[in-house]
């Protein structure tokens, strides 16, 4: 079987990676239907996942009989298709379970189709790449990226104003990981992100100066255009003064949430119990774990969200450290394998491509985990390949599905790297 | 767009050392969570998850000298409830309200007890009638956090005979939580509230067991056994006494219902409590984790007043009883011998201002003390108080221990009342307000005299023994006695032999036993505008005591009356075959 794949030109670790990934996280789906209290359709969630995956095998497959040059000449309308989806959604989109505030879900008849936001990323990452990918030098200066970032700019504000946070965070995650593939140099992205940087340190006065005189000394060093650097100042400048005008804007659950990540006994019983249980889940299960399906945590309800945000609590609970640890490897080796995809792709934008999609798995991956252990906020974003959602999985295969499809094409070097 | 070959190199190699750094972190805050701290956030889900229920303890049982049955246990029933928060346990109570009775009382007190320490479970009825348990159980289903367990219920196989020592349990309440020998006890246990229950607390208090039962987010029962290994409760060992349950059934039994009074029965040589009686009694029973409204009404509304502790809390006038103690003192002083005479002897009246009757109108004659005492010749104490005088009589009052109580090992004992000094009748009446001649009252034991029946018990073991007084005691313990009487072997042999005339020949002549020696005094005290009270204190055998009977019949009239159920008991107690194995303590 394996040869047969690898003579088609298949990425059979990349392959079995991704397929390994889904099938522990439908297990844990399974699992987070098995609770002591009367769970409803909670129980049967992982059957449903389950078509949706063999659905999603059926994409990929589809989508792997094409070819790279068909997903370029893809880019453009699905781009506007679903930034039209995230306009839609804006007006006629429908809360979902503890972010019932949030208007990201697109439902026809009362039945959740999905959220656009998740196709979203994927066509950002597709245009991002195209228009990259059609310039001849790397960019040297800010104002040479209006282009890339007026791509992702577009579809970053609509998921802003869904207050969907946590998606808007892998849009700026793909965006940076993008240019820095695309050859961006070290400067220029500082400098692109030195109003966010801003925006953060505003609340300390002290680390704000510092970044100032920090960023002060990094015009003087890779000099600027005077208009481009008097520009970023004044960013900078701004996102100081406005920080605090954002932070009351912000709504009070989003504030709850950053005072909880910053000390989760905040408010133990109510914005930090999620991370108090998520912890004291992952904490109790040890090395070894209470054993599949037993953790009480979850069996108890203690546990929050088990089937989305937090189903990475139920692997710490009930296979311990040793489960975390397949988990996670399997995760590094996906990525890894992605990162081999992307250096050993024969044009840049297929290149460009599978590193946004590793950006995006990547910044998934890190605040969804680390939310898990209060190493981040609590944003609500999925886990890929775990978390309970059909469009979330459809667009995880799909993603899967160009990697294949871009290693099939892959011009097999460089090989010095090792991968 | 830079692409050459080396250029991807050299990014790929910076995202790949990206990657591995990024798992490389999250493995380690995983290794410190679930391997460095695990311990730590095991206990936590344990805590989530556990709730403990506590298991009630027995408390000890309660024997008497022979082994019989004083206090013990029977199964009962407690229903209690766990909840997060007061509204979900006042809507809980609302739902349970629909399908047995809870009154507005139970419901505030179960939120009481929540209030008070909301980790246990909520007791709504600490002594569920059969009827609740089965119709809650029946539809235990609709209540998840309740809990149906068997409580012990404490029960006193002779309530009437033993009301006046042994006491009650009850739920421990919200004043006596803050108390610190209450320190370690939680709403919703039961406590010793009075008598023995409360005085060996310490020791009768039984060790609660705990249960752990599985609970969810929502604080739902959802596991209710097998959770985690029960703590079986404890109970201590049994509390062994010196009591003689036969004898407080036999003074039960005689005092009835009609007699008012007080029985309090010590061996001598120990002090040992053998009996103590106040009547008339109550079914203390009743009293067991809280009296009903109505009982304890009907109880305060009687005019016998059977709450009122007679033999602990009774202060009487003694009477002739105490001429016993004026004897003493006269001896201690050396104002007379046995043989004394009295300058004016018995014409049945003595002027001193004014006239002091003797209870005998045509006078007992020229006597000496030994006849007086079998007699009761009120004009010859008359004349050894006057001899005495008011400030020794006092002194030597004080000293014989009738201002002081004989501290038995009961809560609330009172103590008797006897002047502190000459002093005390100028602050009492005024400088002008009373005479000398109150030394003639004191000598023959009225005035401002007033003993409790145990005292006068305790007294009389000095009597009856080397002239040691022995502290009574209930729960066997080293014996403690204490030299009061201070006088010569010849001095006390004639006190004894007097006061065994009395019943052989003198006032007690009615109330002798077949084949009994006994010795002791009666006292007949004045009680206007009431008929005089009966007072007899004495022990048997008269040659080698074995029991000391104090008695007091509230309007008996003559201390006969008091004389011959006092002789009852003597015979009852020694009679009795002593041959049961006798009980310890060890």
């Amino acid at each position: 079987m394996a040869t047969l794949l690898k003579r088609q030109g298949i990425d059979v670790p990349l392959l079995m990676f991704a397929l390994l990934l889904t099938v522990y996280g439908i297990a844990m789906v399974f699992s987070a239907g098995q609770t002591d209290a009367v769970s409803g359709s909670y129980a049967t969630l992982w059957q449903r996942q389950l078509a949706f995956f063999v659905v999603a095998l059926c994409v990929a497959y589809a989508i792997m009989q094409g070819s790279v040059r068909l997903i370029e000449w893809a880019a453009w309308p699905l781009y506007l298709f679903s930034c039209g989806l995230l306009v839609l959604v804006l007006f006629v989109g429908t809360g979902a379970g503890t972010a019932a505030g949030m208007k990201s879900w697109l439902s026809i008849g009362g039945y959740r189709i999905g959220q656009p936001a998740e196709l979203a990323k994927l066509a950002t990452i597709l245009m991002l790449a195209r228009v990259l990918a059609a310039r001849r030098e790397s960019p040297r200066a800010l104002l040479e990226l209006w282009q890339p970032l007026l791509v992702v700019a577009v579809p970053w504000l609509l998921v802003l104003a869904q207050k969907d946070v946590g998606t808007a965070i892998v849009f700026i995650g793909i965006c940076f990981a993008m240019l820095f593939w695309a050859g961006v140099s070290w400067p220029v992205l500082l400098m692109l992100a030195s109003p966010g940087i801003s925006l953060l340190l505003a609340f300390s006065t002290g680390a704000w100066g510092a970044w100032f005189l920090l960023l002060g000394a990094l015009m003087l060093w890779y000099r600027p255009y005077l208009l481009e650097g008097a520009t970023l100042m004044l960013a900078n400048v701004t996102m100081g003064i406005v920080a605090p005008i954002l932070w009351e804007r912000l709504a009070p659950y989003q504030q709850r949430r950053l005072l909880v990540f910053l000390d989760p006994s905040y408010d133990p019983r109510n914005a930090g119990w999620n991370v108090v249980q998520s912890k004291v889940a992952i904490g109790s299960g040890g090395i070894f774990g209470n054993g599949f399906t037993l953790g009480s945590q979850k069996r108890l309800q203690f546990l929050p969200e088990r089937h989305t945000d937090f189903i990475f609590s139920v692997v710490g609970e009930e296979l311990g450290f040793i489960g975390v640890s397949i988990a996670l490897s399997l995760f590094l080796a996906l990525f890894l394998r992605t990162t081999r995809v992307a250096s050993r792709a024969n044009d840049a934008f297929p290149s460009l491509v599978a590193m946004g999609i590793l950006a995006a798995w990547m910044v998934h991956v890190i605040v969804n985990i680390g939310m898990t252990l209060n190493l981040m906020p609590v944003t609500g974003i999925p886990l890929p390949f775990f978390s309970n959602g059909g469009s979330f999985l459809m667009v995880s295969w799909i993603s899967v599905a160009v990697l294949l499809r871009i290693s099939a094409e892959g011009r097999g070097l460089p090989d010095g790297l090792g991968l | 767009m830079s692409f050459h070959p080396n250029e991807v190199l050299r990014r790929a190699r910076v995202v790949r050392g990206v990657v591995i750094a990024v798992f490389v972190g999250l493995g380690g805050a995983f290794f410190r969570t679930q391997v460095l701290q695990s311990a730590e956030y095991v206990l936590q889900s344990e805590k989530n998850r556990l709730r403990e229920v506590p298991i009630p303890g027995s408390r000890g049982i309660i024997y008497d000298r022979k082994g019989e049955i004083i206090a013990e246990n029977l199964p009962g029933y407690q229903v209690s409830i766990i909840s997060p928060t007061v509204d979900s346990l006042r809507s809980a109570l609302v739902a349970l309200a629909r399908i047995v009775p809870i009154d507005s009382g139970q419901q505030e007190s179960a939120v009481a007890r929540f209030r008070r320490s909301p980790k246990r479970p909520a007791v709504i009825f600490p002594d569920a009638s059969f009827e609740v348990i089965s119709v809650l159980e029946e539809r235990r289903v609709e209540f998840p956090g309740l809990i149906i367990q068997s409580s012990p219920k404490r029960y006193y196989p002779d309530a009437e005979a033993m009301a006046a020592l042994i006491g009650y349990t009850g739920e421990i309440s919200a004043e006596e939580l803050l108390l610190p020998q209450y320190g370690d006890y939680k709403p919703g246990q039961d406590v010793g509230k009075a008598g023995l229950e409360k005085q060996y607390e310490v020791r009768l208090r039984g060790t609660e067991g705990r249960r752990f039962v599985e609970v969810d987010a929502r604080n739902r029962v959802v596991r209710d056994n097998g959770v985690r290994a029960d703590e079986a409760p404890e109970a201590p060992a049994p509390l062994r006494t010196n009591l003689d349950l036969d004898l407080q059934k036999y003074a039960h039994e005689y005092f009835g219902d009609s007699l008012r009074g007080a029985v309090v029965a010590l061996d001598p040589r120990t002090g040992g409590v053998l009996a103590l009686y106040s009547a008339p009694s109550y079914d203390v029973n009743k009293f067991v984790g809280g009296v009903s409204g109505t009982y304890f009404k009907s109880l305060l509304d009687d005019p016998g007043k059977p709450l009122y502790n007679r033999a602990l809390q009774g202060t009487y006038a003694p009477a002739s009883t105490w001429k016993l103690a004026t004897a003493v003192i006269g001896l201690q002083r050396g104002l007379v011998t046995m043989d004394t005479r009295m300058p004016q002897p018995c014409r049945g009246v003595y002027y001193y201002g004014r006239p002091f009757k003797c209870h005998k109108h045509e006078g007992h004659g020229d006597v000496t003390l030994a006849q007086a005492i079998a007699s009761s010749c009120d004009v010859y104490f008359y004349q050894l108080g006057l001899k005495i005088g008011l400030a020794n009589l006092i002194a030597g009052g004080l000293r014989l221990g009738f201002k002081e109580r004989a501290n038995i090992d009961l809560p609330n004992e009172r103590r008797p009342a006897w002047p502190e000094s000459v002093d005390y009748f100028n602050k009492r009446y005024g400088a002008r307000g009373w005479n000398q001649s109150v030394v003639l009252s004191l000598a023959i034991g009225q005035a401002d005299n007033a003993q409790t029946p145990l005292n006068m018990a305790r007294f009389y073991t000095a009597l009856a023994t080397d002239g040691a007084a022995a502290t009574p005691q209930i729960v066997t313990h080293t014996p403690a006695r204490t030299q009061i009487l201070h006088l010569t072997p010849e001095q006390l042999q004639g006190l004894q032999l007097a006061l065994a005339d009395v019943v052989s020949r003198g006032t007690a002549a009615g109330a002798q036993i077949k084949g009994l020696t006994i010795a002791g005094k009666t006292g007949t005290a004045e009680n206007p505008p009431h008929p005089d009270n009966a007072w007899f204190v004495g022990y048997a055998p008269a040659d080698n005591p074995k029991i000391v009977v104090a008695i007091m019949i509230e309007e008996g009239l003559h201390g006969t009356v008091a004389a011959r159920v006092a002789t009852k008991m003597m015979e009852r107690y020694l009679k009795a075959k002593l041959t049961l194995t006798t009980v310890t303590n060890d």
